[in-house]
């Protein structure tokens, strides 16, 4: 773990610690070495060295830098490695004796093991000593160049955009050949999904949306009083909500709460092969895992936003009534001037289109799901960031085609 | 085995809600054996499995491992006694994000304070020893199930442990691949005397590597059987231990499917 890591990890992962800097000040505890090292000279240039105890792998920096200083300085044409004292050994151990085998030839020094024990030759022989000279069969993995990197960048997004478009084409197919063939529909899922994204997620809507309301009735407020325009208020959340707000704040919402989830479970399901399974099995797919997450998502959707459009007229409802001195039948009458059905129902068409944007770009990020772990974790986030941009350019295009059209 | 037990399970009993896994199980496993557990598919072989190495906690009863008792350790004490074991499990869970090396490389990250040239040389060294010499800058994808295993075993042994619990190694592996791995735990025992416990239905496996097995059934909720796998083939009167080393099927709806 690097510095910085270790650093994190005790600030963030041991919050019992009573004392942080304490913690961090600390110097580590010496430890005791289980092992001893012995030199005796037989003639000048014939050396033994004694090891005995427990080489394991905590010691091995130690051992290693041991067994270096006690040669050091001394002439060496034959060592002689007595391990008969020691009595544990493990393939850490092993490879500290390797290592100094290794660094003891390298002065010329002809290096034998005695006093081998059955279980120390064991471990010897199944050790390989040349193993660290083995060279890998492939490179290290380096980060490409810069401009690597902008050519397989171009080429991923050229790729993705010819991907969603061939999904978005497989998706209309399957789901015109559902609705045609009624029966085929999985409509259980259906139900089940619009309770996933829709009646499950009617808390945080209803809150967010009241919380909206309050808080644009109140900034608006602040501005209004001063010129006595009080009433407009209520116009004003009616007009932001029906028109612009209400759409885009509840596709966001279901954007991170179900499109993510669309896209995780079909990633997951890639990854357990349960998609080749349902192909195996004559299955389409798309069909049978996206149409019914689709139809679901465009039936919700708008109900939802309505469902928002009215929470947040209710919050600047009770700023109106509690701040504004305004009465409530007074602010509805004013609400209901503000905004016509055709607002209501461009709102309700609008929030249908980011719908099936939502489910859409949810389940083709699931489908984009290959292997691992990591796999669904990055597509399940490309799923909701991809459907928030989409919105907005969606809300972008209705912005303008709802202006002619009117 | 008059060996002293590395692990000691007594009276253990598991309950999720209202339904018991294990009742009063108690066994030991000497110091240097393999040792398997064996029984039917839901018998709680791998849920006895995760007590041993503390991912689960037991509803009662002890386990000692290695002098430690496990059900009483706090999580410091937990996390020592864990780096003593390790574990294969059955779907190799190498992570899919990193290469070989690192995936080895991280528990000698975490626990010890090495230098990255021996981390290097340790890695290479496990490398060779599960025989996938050169394959430490693949990724866990590139490998075949075999080799995934063997790096996962690998990476198992990357801290020397006294212990390495499997989950099911052999599942998935054709004959050869099985064979191989038959050869590189009984070596490893050998030379490094670890010990080892491991979860199978591998038949073969079980009367070429086990020195001692027990064998759980669900009926029983515990253990039906122990001892060496050959003699309990051979002179065991339990219908359940008999049919389950000669492969045969019970007859009842108490199957193993």
């Amino acid at each position: 773990m690097t510095p910085g890591l270790s650093l994190i990890y005790i600030l963030y992962c041991k919050p019992q610690t009573p004392s942080l800097f304490g913690e961090i000040m600390k110097a580590p505890p010496v430890k005791k070495k289980e092992y001893s090292l012995r030199v005796e000279d037989r003639e000048p240039g014939d050396v033994t060295l004694f090891v005995s105890g427990r080489i394991a792998l905590d010691d091995l920096n130690d051992f290693t830098s041991d067994a270096r200083s006690i040669l050091q300085n001394k002439p060496l044409k034959k060592l002689m490695v007595d391990i008969a004292g020691v009595n544990y050994l493990d393939s850490a151990g092993t490879l500290a004796l390797f290592q100094l085998e290794e660094e003891q030839t390298a002065r010329s020094a002809s290096v034998t093991f005695h006093g081998v024990t059955d279980e120390a030759k064991g471990i010897l022989n199944l050790l390989d000593k040349k193993a660290h000279h083995i060279p890998p069969l492939v490179p290290e993995r380096k980060p490409p160049n810069i401009l690597e990197q902008m050519g397989e960048a171009t080429r991923l997004l050229l790729n993705d955009f010819f991907e969603v478009l061939s999904f978005v084409g497989e998706l209309i197919l399957a789901l015109i050949s559902s609705l045609r063939r009624p029966r085929s529909m999985r409509w259980n899922d259906v139900l089940y999904y619009m309770k996933r994204a829709g009646v499950d997620g009617l808390p945080i809507v209803g809150l967010i949306s009241i919380l909206m309301g309050l808080i644009m009735a109140f900034m608006s407020s602040l501005q209004f009083k001063q010129f006595g325009a009080n009433i407009y208020v209520a116009s004003l959340v009616a007009i932001a909500m029906v028109k612009e707000l209400g759409p885009i704040m509840t596709a966001i919402l279901v954007a991170g709460r179900s499109g993510s989830a669309f896209a995780a479970e079909i990633g997951t399901m890639i990854v357990n092969d349960e998609v080749n399974a349902l192909k195996a099995m004559g299955f389409e797919p798309i069909q049978f895992l996206a149409v019914p997450k689709l139809l679901a998502t465009i039936i919700v959707v708008p109900l939802l936003t309505l469902y928002a459009d009215l929470f947040a007229i209710l919050g600047g409802l009770v700023v109106g009534v509690v701040g504004l001195d305004l009465t409530a039948y007074s602010y509805i009458q004013q609400t209901r001037e503000g905004i016509a059905v055709f607002d209501i129902v461009a709102s309700l068409v609008k929030s249908s289109v980011f719908a099936g944007l939502i489910a859409g770009i949810g389940c083709q990020r699931g489908f984009q799901v290959h292997e691992g772990a990591e796999s669904v974790g990055t597509f399940t986030t490309s799923a909701v960031v991809s459907a928030i941009f989409l919105i907005i350019v969606a809300d972008s295009a209705f912005a303008i085609i709802l202006h002619y059209v009117r | 085995m008059n060996k002293k037990p590395i692990i000691q399970v007594e009276n253990l009993t598991t309950r999720y809600g209202d339904t018991t896994i294990l009742e009063n199980v108690s066994f030991r496993v000497s110091r240097g054996e393999i040792f398997m557990l064996l029984g039917a598919s839901g018998c709680g072989k791998s849920t006895l499995l995760k007590h041993l190495n503390g991912l689960l906690r037991p509803s009662s009863g002890r386990i000692i491992v290695n002098g430690t008792d496990i059900t009483a350790a706090d999580e410091e004490t937990m996390r020592d006694i864990q780096r003593t074991i390790g574990v294969l499990f059955q779907a190799d869970a190498l992570f899919s994000s990193m290469t070989i090396f690192e995936n080895i490389a991280l528990p000698l990250y975490e626990y010890t304070d090495l230098t990255r040239g021996m981390i290097d040389r340790i890695v290479k060294m496990k490398l060779a020893l599960v025989n996938l010499p050169g394959h430490e800058n693949h990724m866990p994808a590139e490998l075949s199930g075999g080799m995934r295993k063997r790096a996962a075993l690998a990476r198992a042994m990357a801290l020397d442990p006294l212990l390495l619990f499997f989950d099911e190694p052999w599942a998935g592996l054709d004959p050869v691949t099985a064979a191989e791995l038959d050869i590189l735990i009984r070596s490893i025992n050998t030379a490094m005397g670890t010990t080892m416990v491991i979860v199978t239905q591998e038949l073969a496996s079980i009367f070429s590597l086990a020195q001692r097995v027990i064998m759980l059934d669900k009926s029983v909720r515990g253990i039906i059987a122990q001892g060496d796998p050959a003699e309990l083939k051979e002179h065991s009167q339990d219908i359940r231990v008999v049919n389950y080393f000669n492969r045969k099927a019970t007859g009842g709806d108490e199957g193993g499917l």
